[in-house]
Order: C-alpha cells, then structure tokens, then sequence
C-alpha cells in the first residue's frame, strides 16, 4: 500500500508541474504578442498618455517576473482580473459559466456513461454477430461526424419538424431545476451521441482484451456458465480499462461541449472563450483557457490513479 | 497494386469512391462550379431549382458554387497542414529514436506539454494571441496534430533501431540521415501511411470546428465548416440549408475512415 502511495504522490507531482508550465506558457503566450496589450486593445487611434495609463493599470509597466507571479497568486485566489472587452471582473463572468458548462458537462454523463458500458458489454460478449456490426458501423459513423453536424440534425428533427424541444438552449439563474435539465436536453443528447460513440467502442476492445486472456478460456473449458465467467472473471478484470476509458472520455467530454454550446448558444465556458477569442480579450481566453486546461489534466490525473488502484499490475511498475 | 484493388472490399471502394469524387470536384473547380465563388446571383435563400441546383446563401449567392470552391479550400488548406504536422513530427520521432539520450527528452517532454492542453482550447488559445489568418492557422493546427506523429513515429522508430542491421549500420559509422533514410524510414512507412489517413480526418475536422466557430478561413472565401455557421439562422425557418455542407464533412471523413479500416486490416496481416 505504501507503494502505491507513492506512485499516487509522485504521479500528482508530475501533474502540478504540468499545471505550473502550462500557466507559464499561457502567461508567456501573451507577453509574446507584439507591442503589448494596452496597444493591441486601444488600437492605432489611442494617444500615447492614454496607451501609458492603460498599461499602468494592467500594471505592464513591472517586470514580466513579478507580473507573472501577482498573476499566477490572483489566479490561485480567484482574481483573475477585468474583462478587456467590458471590464467587468472575469471571476464574475468565468464562474457562472463554468457552473453552466459542469451542469451540461454531467446531465451528459449520467445518460452516456451507463449507455456506453452496457453497449460495449453487449458488443463484446456478442462480438462478430449482426449486432456487434450493426453497432460498430454506427458508432464509426458517428465519430466521423463533426458534433454540430449531430446537433443540426438532431434540431433539424426534434425542433423544427417536431417541435418537442428547443433549439437554443437559453438559461438563466433564475430557472428551476425542471426547466433547466428541458433547456439542455437537446445540446446534452448531442454530446452523448459523441462521447458515448468513443466510449462504447473503447469499451468493447477492453472487455475483448480480457475475454482472450487464458484465465477465461480455462474457466470455458471447465464448464463454468457464461454468466459466471463474465461476472466472476472478466468484470473485475475489466474495471480497470473500463474506468480508464470513462474518465479519459469525461476529459474529452469538457472540452467537447465547446462547439456544442456554440450551436445552442448556451451560456458556457466554451462559448464565453470562442467569443473572447474573436474579441481578444486577452484576460478572458487566459483565465478560461486555464480552467478548462486545470480540468483536463485533473481528470486524466484522476483516471490514472484509479487505473493504479484497481490494477495489482500497475501497483508495481513505476511511472 | 491493380491485383490488390480487385480485392478490395465493397465498404473500402466506396471510400476510394468518395475521396476520389471529393478529389475531382477540388481540382476541377472553376469548371464545374456555374457561378463565381463570390458573385451574389439570387435572393436569399432561394430553395433549389434548374438555375440554382442547391439553392442560395444566406446573401444570395449559389449554394453549389460554394460547395465546390469550399471543397477546394477546405481540403487544400487540410491536405497542406497534415502534410506538415506529418513531415515535422515524423522527423522529430525519428531523430529522438535515433539520437535517444538527453535529445529523446527534450523533445519528449516538450511534446508532453503541447498534450496536456486539450488540442481545441490549444489552438484557440494561440489564435487568439497570433491572430486567425491562414498561415498562422497552418501552423497552429500542424503544432497541434504534429504531437500525436511524433508518439506514433517514435514507438516505431525505436522498435527498428534495437535491430541488427541497424546496429551494423552503426558500426560501419554511418550518420544520423543515412540511418534515418536507409535503415528506419522505409521499415516505418506502413504504419505511418496508415496513420497520415487518420491524421488528415483529425486536421480536416479541425479546421471544420474552427471555421464554425468563426476563426477558420474568413469569408469570402468558402468554406464548409464557415458555411454551415453563416447559414446556421435557415434552420429555424425548417430551411435545411446548413445540413449540406455538414454532410459533406462527415461523408469525405467516412469515406476517408473506410479506407484507413482497410488499410490497416491489410497491414496487420489478418486474412479471413
């Protein structure tokens, strides 16, 4: 257990220095532009007191070091500074938002996750049959379709020919619960078609991995019941890829719903970074690019340790 | 060659079907498209008749014009940036099998940071500090997709440099081209060629997502990804208008997908 502990402790080691270049390189990224900000922003027309105070107030008049720690240390205690576009806190803006984009992000898991899991069972187990191909060709299809192709035809469909439900996605903070989950359900239903398309296949290899190995075809030619196969044996065996692949495709799942919030015009943290990249808010794409990034390795993180947990192999190997 | 097409599957000529299709209309644009790429020539969205043969734009122009010049664009400007991102990353995995010790590091963990972002917030991050025009869109997108040739041309790489006649070459004193381009490179290709198909599907959904979000090509040029954004608004009319060059998206992405199944069903070597 304590080697474990150990691995669990260097593996988030490696995960916060990953963090910790990423701001760097964020940080940088802007520094990089040419002139800086405060002309980029006031544009040709700005006299130069004007562009001097302005970069005062950015404080771009200390040296990059000491900026890029005030940065990084507001960052940490969620400041992250004004709005370029309307100077409105971006903390006030990111944080709705980011609660909008989880709220889509996990109503998407809850249907996909079970969906994906029982499919890939189900294709593996009757792997080679009509059914295992009728769901592979599908699936295929649906990974080489761009989401706001799924999202257009689900709106094409449920929205404008049957008009079951919205095609924009409009919330707002007042909104209960109910009306909420009936707002999300078609930008939600595009997202499961995508991850679960991913999820499920990635699951089918994991359980047909397993269901090779000569421990299962042992237990076959002892004469065990096939459903005592599958739960006695394969089941534990496949937990660990299985969880693997749900929390790999979570990750995706965060930055997917970029595009998806865009089609519904749903209030999100994807759609807030795409606006403030055309307006190049600079502040904005910083912090939201930072929170998305934070997530991202968060959870490829956490489904590394869980792989470790659940697998006596990895228990032993080093990084 | 000839005897392996005849083989082929139906599911794999169908592909080579699309792509080759996808392939003409690029090239032959200015000859099959009836109306200029930009020339506005009807109303707004007009629904299809024998004049306009997929209807208008959302500014009155003809929606099949610009479905073959977006075709053109769309595929020229995917074609260049996987060629890129396959040559820089391709070499970089070579050179690191090759060279190994503290070169095989530097590179690596460079490209491991490049993979920590999540590829799309990467690229948006990036072109919202260098600006969307169309070299920098090229070069941040090859950045992007150069990780993933990087990890396959590697792993690779360093299975044939373990090899005798690898280690033979080496001992002859025989330099690090030479051993590149006459030793690992043509045992490396198959999987690689595999993998440019899968690569141009990423980088040509990309560039897709991008336009859609408004930071791809600018208009006026025409774009499939940018089409379906500017005539997104139709839809609610229960005008279908932007379906057809999101369809065009996914076909050439499926069509390409079915031959990479092939290929790949071939090179591992399983016969039925």
């Amino acid at each position: 257990m304590k080697n474990v502990l150990m691995l669990i402790f260097k593996r988030t080691g490696a995960s916060l220095i990953t963090v910790f270049i990423i701001s760097l390189i964020i940080f940088i990224g802007v520094e990089a532009l040419p002139g800086d900000v405060a002309e980029t922003v006031l544009g040709q027309g700005a006299t130069p007191e004007t562009v001097e105070a302005f970069r005062k107030e950015l404080k771009l008049d200390l040296p990059p070091h000491v900026r890029y720690v005030a940065w990084l240390n507001d960052f940490v205690h969620g400041e992250f500074g004004n709005s370029l576009a309307n100077g409105r806190p971006v903390a006030g803006l990111i944080g709705w938002r980011f609660g909008n984009t989880l709220f889509l992000a996990m109503s998407t898991a809850v249907i996909a996750i079970p969906l994906a899991i029982i499919l890939g069972m189900l294709a593996a187990l009757y792997r080679n049959t009509f059914f295992d191909k009728l769901i592979s060709t599908t699936t295929l299809t649906f990974i080489s379709f761009p989401e706001f192709f799924i999202a257009y035809i689900l709106i094409s469909l449920l929205s404008v020919k049957f008009n079951i439900f919205p095609s924009l996605a409009v919330i707002d903070p007042e909104m209960g619960l109910g009306s909420r989950i009936y707002a999300i359900i078609l930008p939600s239903l595009t997202l499961t078609f995508v991850v679960t398309a991913h999820m499920m296949r990635q699951t089918r290899a994991a359980i047909i991995n397993v269901l090779a190995s000569a421990y299962i075809e042992m237990a076959e030619i002892k004469g065990m019941k096939r459903l005592r196969i599958i739960i006695l044996h394969a089941f534990p065996n496949s937990l660990s890829p299985v969880i693997n692949v749900v929390a790999v495709n979570m990750a995706y799942l965060i930055v997917g719903v970029v595009l998806v919030e865009v089609v519904f015009v749903y209030p999100g943290l994807g759609q807030l970074l795409v606006d403030s990249v055309a307006k190049r808010d600079l502040p904005v794409v910083q912090a939201s690019g930072l929170v998305f990034s934070v997530v991202y390795i968060s959870l490829n993180l956490f489904a590394d340790i869980l792989s470790m947990l659940s697998n006596p192999k990895l228990r032993q190997s080093q990084i | 060659m000839l005897k392996l097409l005849r083989q082929s599957p139906l599911s794999a000529r169908i592909g080579m079907g699309i792509v080759i299709l996808n392939i003409l209309v690029a090239l032959f644009a200015p000859l099959i498209a009836p109306y200029g790429e930009t020339s506005v020539v009807g109303d707004v969205w007009e629904s299809s008749s024998a004049k306009f043969y997929l209807g208008t734009d959302h500014i009155g122009r003809d929606l099949f014009t610009r479905m073959v010049y977006g075709a053109r664009n769309t595929i020229a400007l995917a074609l260049l940036t996987t060629a890129l991102s396959f040559f820089a990353g391709a070499l970089l995995g070579l050179i690191a099998a090759v060279k190994g010790a503290w070169t095989d590091q530097l590179i690596s963990r460079a490209i491991d940071i490049i993979m920590a972002f999540p590829t799309l917030i990467f690229a948006l991050m990036i072109l919202s500090v260098i600006g969307s025009s169309i070299p920098n869109l090229i070069f941040t997108i090859a950045l992007v997709d150069l990780t993933r040739v990087y990890r396959l041309s590697r792993a690779v790489a360093m299975d044939i440099e373990v090899m005798e006649f690898v280690e033979a070459a080496r001992l002859r004193g025989e330099g690090l081209w030479w051993l590149i381009r006459h030793e690992i490179l043509p045992n490396a290709l198959p999987p690689l060629i595999a993998e440019f198909g899968l690569r141009f599907c990423f980088v040509f959904l990309f560039i897709a997502s991008l336009s859609f979000l408004g930071l791809g090509l600018q208009p006026p040029l025409a774009d499939w990804g940018g089409m379906v954004r500017e005539n997104s608004g139709a839809i609610t009319f229960g005008i279908f208008i932007p379906l057809i060059p999101a369809a065009a998206i996914a076909l050439l992405t499926v069509g390409i997908n079915l031959i990479v199944d092939w290929f790949l069903h071939l090179s591992s070597g399983l016969h039925e």
